[in-house]
């Protein structure tokens, strides 16, 4: 019997919180049609990469022009995902 | 409260299958509230485990052996510290333990990706969520920790003996939090494969859970080595048991998965290999969870038969097979982005340090099922040993050791000779100067492997060490920062890299341990009578005395009687005393009469040890106490009836006997120099692998306008 009344109040008590989205709908959070957090994870991903190469350079495991060439190609990439990001920026505010 | 428990299982299953069924349902129809539904059908899973596992440690704590597991596992004079632990000793209990982590992993994963990974994600839960039915399944139908008995016994029968150590309240749930990790990223890279977005977003949504799996389960099988030399006196950290090799297998695999992701994430290769190696992971834990257990091995850890094998091979068959469709399915979005710039670069020693990882887990894997396999086509089950192990692995260790010393040097995509030789001149330089010394004045020629590790070991230290002397000269170059400041702005600013670095010094001084203790430890083995002999290594020592006490164990297990001795140990003008010891815990076999279950049941050693950082003197003694059977049989015959007072004062007087007339004792003593740097260097791997799990100040949110190159160099600047 106590077992009975447990799986019935979990169940209720579970229903709750999981069917919430789908009767009320989901937050503004939940809506948001660009990851803006994936575009962040990107950039910052990249200017890791930047500095890596930079603090390489600087220990002198790069050579000058080893670096120059490595830096141009990622900062070329980073400022890619900074336009990406620009326009995710956009289409939110238009939203 | 039996039944609340049961509940939380069965409704825990039925959220699981509800969190799968309504993530792929979103992620089919792109019905962003039926993936947010299952998400929170995840949440609610870890909501009902953690209230099962807190009705479950009360039943432990109350000692209710109403609950078959509490009645099996606990008894009322286990000490509370091990009834606590009493629930992963047990299989169900284990099968537990999976659920609640898996559902508190997940949900930290599904909550940090909530607002990314829009397509993976959702398929991310399903698997999850599937991983987690699988176990919730296993205890609802077969292995239900919450079954109760009929009619409740007055006495459990105790938790086993052997795993009343400090080391075992947390060595299980640390393997099994590696364990678990390890499915996160296997979840995102299904996820990654199903909806063919094979990119890094999967590895940087993941990448930290990869390293808290790995920093667990790394530790988890220092612990574990810990209690092997602490407990289970024979003297030695690791023996090559199935068991053991079953942790360190993933954690392997593991370590090559975090290695080469970085290539991934940094260059776009790999991706193959990565999602290869974190299926290899996930399957390989699967396995160790399923070995500790099933008996299908012989190991000194294997607690319990399994009944649920088949049910587990059945799973991971599933997972190998699916998986690796999945795999071949998707083999035209997993090619490389880019291709090998040069042999002498970071991401080319990352595939060799790969290629050494995953050798070394194949011939450990090999080894390990050796007995299976030659049972399958001989028919005979022939196993091989720890030599067998040390031969093949050592030479892999050798250049593993090496490579974590030579990758730091070498820059991501292509070195320069300049840059090479500027790298590689002092710590070779050091190397030879450490040779030339060791074979001046040391005995290491006489193991050359020793030898060559001890070398390999001094360039990892001085690449290490030059690193950070490099990193720091520069960081002062451009903020003119003292050296403290600079150093620790290195490092803050440069996380992953320098954490990393600090683990290949763990490394690296844990290998130093393993070598030296391995090649020149003295072991000896004695039988003496009080005021006798022997030598071990540089030490005399001397049965001064045996002891005998009741109710007096000082390792705090609980358990009734102990008989020991007191050795004094002279090295020069230093002297040691020490007390090793063995603990005897009553048995439960009734025929051996009311006093001789007190002498007959398990015994376990409690080894003294003098720690040092140049060497440990470990001692243990088998005290034996078969002179004694007369008067146990003696007071068997005439006290069986007494009432537990009086069968107390008998007990205290055989003991007595023992410590006044005691026979000869069986001694081990070991001389193991340098065996502390095996935890110290474990201890620094873990420092450093939280340096790097550590998030950075660059993680945090910038929103900036300007230009791109100005705001480019502005954001990099800062943090």
């Amino acid at each position: 019997m106590e077992y009975i009344v447990a799986v019935i109040i979990l169940l209720a008590l579970v229903a709750v919180v999981v069917l919430r989205p789908l009767v009320l709908g989901v937050g503004e959070d939940d809506r948001e049609s660009v990851s803006r957090e994936e575009l962040e994870a990107a950039k910052e991903a990249k200017y890791r990469e930047i500095r890596d190469a930079q603090l390489d350079f600087e220990m002198g495991k790069l050579s000058r022009e080893d670096h120059r060439a490595v830096d141009r190609e990622l900062r070329a990439e980073a400022i890619e995902i900074l336009k990406q990001l620009d326009a995710a920026d956009g289409q939110a505010s238009g939203a | 409260m039996a039944g609340l428990g049961s509940a939380c299982l069965l409704v825990g299953l039925l959220t699981a299958l509800y969190a799968a069924g309504a993530s792929l349902y979103g992620a089919r129809s792109g019905s962003r509230a039926a993936v947010v539904s299952g998400r929170r059908a995840i949440y609610s899973m870890a909501g009902l485990m953690v209230t099962a596992t807190i009705v479950l440690q009360s039943a432990f704590l109350r000692s209710d052996f109403s609950f078959k597991l509490v009645a099996e596992g606990s008894s009322t004079d286990t000490p509370t510290f091990y009834k606590f632990t009493a629930m992963w000793a047990t299989q169900d209990g284990s099968l537990l333990l999976w659920a609640l982590l898996m559902s508190l992993f997940s949900s930290a994963v599904l909550f940090a990706t909530r607002r990314s990974l829009r397509d993976i994600a959702p398929y991310a839960t399903a698997v999850l969520a599937g991983i987690a039915a699988f176990f919730l399944l296993l205890m609802v139908a077969w292995e239900n920790p919450f079954t109760t008995l009929a009619v409740a016994p007055v006495e459990g029968a105790g938790l086993n003996p052997l795993l009343r150590h400090p080391a075992m309240m947390i060595h299980p749930p640390m393997l099994y939090t590696g364990y678990v990790g390890f499915a996160i990223p296997f979840a995102f890279a299904i996820g990654a494969l199903i909806v063919r977005q094979t990119g890094a977003d999967w590895i940087r949504a993941t990448r930290r859970f990869a390293l808290i799996a790995w920093t667990f389960l790394g530790a988890g099988i220092m612990l574990g080595a810990l209690w092997s030399y602490a407990e289970l006196g024979w003297g030695g950290y690791w023996a090559w048991d199935p068991v053991e090799n079953a942790s360190l297998m993933p954690w392997l695999i593991g370590t090559a998965f975090i290695h080469s992701i970085m290539v991934q994430e940094k260059r776009g290769m790999l991706k193959i290999w990565n999602v290869s190696l974190i299926v290899t992971t996930f399957v390989l834990a699967l396995l160790g969870t399923f070995l500790v257990r099933s008996g299908i091995l012989d190991s000194i850890h294997a607690f319990g038969a399994s009944t649920i094998g088949a049910q587990f091979l059945t799973f991971i068959a599933i997972v190998i097979l699916g998986s690796t469709a999945l795999i071949v399915s998707r083999l035209d979005d997993l090619r490389s982005e880019a291709k090998l710039d040069s042999l002498m670069s970071r991401e080319a020693f990352f595939l060799v340090n790969n290629l050494v990882l995953v050798g070394l887990c194949v011939v450990i894997f090999w080894g390990t099922f050796f007995p299976l396999i030659s049972e399958a086509f001989t028919g005979d089950e022939a196993s091989v040993g720890p030599p067998w192990f040390n031969r093949v692995t050592t030479p892999l260790a050798l250049v593993l050791v090496a490579l974590a010393a030579i990758g730091p040097m070498v820059p991501w995509r292509r070195a320069s000779r300049s840059g090479l030789v500027r790298s590689f001149r002092l710590p070779l330089a050091v190397m030879a100067v450490t040779l030339v010394a060791l074979l001046a004045f040391t005995n290491s020629a006489n193991s050359p492997l020793a030898l060559i590790m001890f070398c390999f070991v001094s360039l990892v230290l001085t690449v290490v060490s030059q690193e950070l002397w490099r990193g720091t000269r520069a960081r002062r170059t451009i903020t003119g920062d003292p050296w403290p400041r600079a150093l620790g702005q290195l490092v803050a600013r440069n996380r992953r890299r320098y954490g990393g670095y600090l683990v290949h010094a763990g490394i690296a001084i844990l290998f130093l341990g393993v070598a030296a203790s391995s090649a020149f430890q003295d072991q000896q083995d004695k039988r003496l009578s009080p005021g006798e002999s022997f030598s071990a290594g540089g030490y005399d020592i001397t049965y001064v005395r045996p002891t005998a006490e009741v109710g007096r164990d000082t390792a705090g297990t609980g358990a009734p009687i102990t008989f020991g001795a007191v050795l004094r140990a002279r090295r020069g003008d230093e002297v040691t005393m020490l007390h090793p010891s063995r603990n005897f815990y009553p048995s439960q076999n009734l025929e051996a009469g009311p006093i001789g279950r007190f002498f007959e049941g398990e015994a376990t050693s409690e080894v003294d040890v003098r720690w040092g950082l140049r060497r440990d003197l470990w001692t243990a003694v088998r005290p034996d106490i078969a002179e004694l059977e007369p008067a146990i049989r003696e007071a068997n015959a005439k006290f069986s009836s007494s009432g537990n007072d009086v069968q107390a004062i008998v007990i205290a007087a055989i003991v007595e006997k023992y410590r006044n007339d005691a026979p000869p004792a069986n001694f081990r003593a070991i001389d193991s120099p340098l065996v502390s740097w095996i935890w110290i260097g474990g201890a620094i791997m873990i420092l450093g692998a939280m340096i790097a799990i550590w998030p950075s100040p660059e993680a945090r949110m910038r929103r900036v306008t300007s230009i791109y190159a100005a705001r480019l160099g502005k954001e990099l600047s800062q943090a």
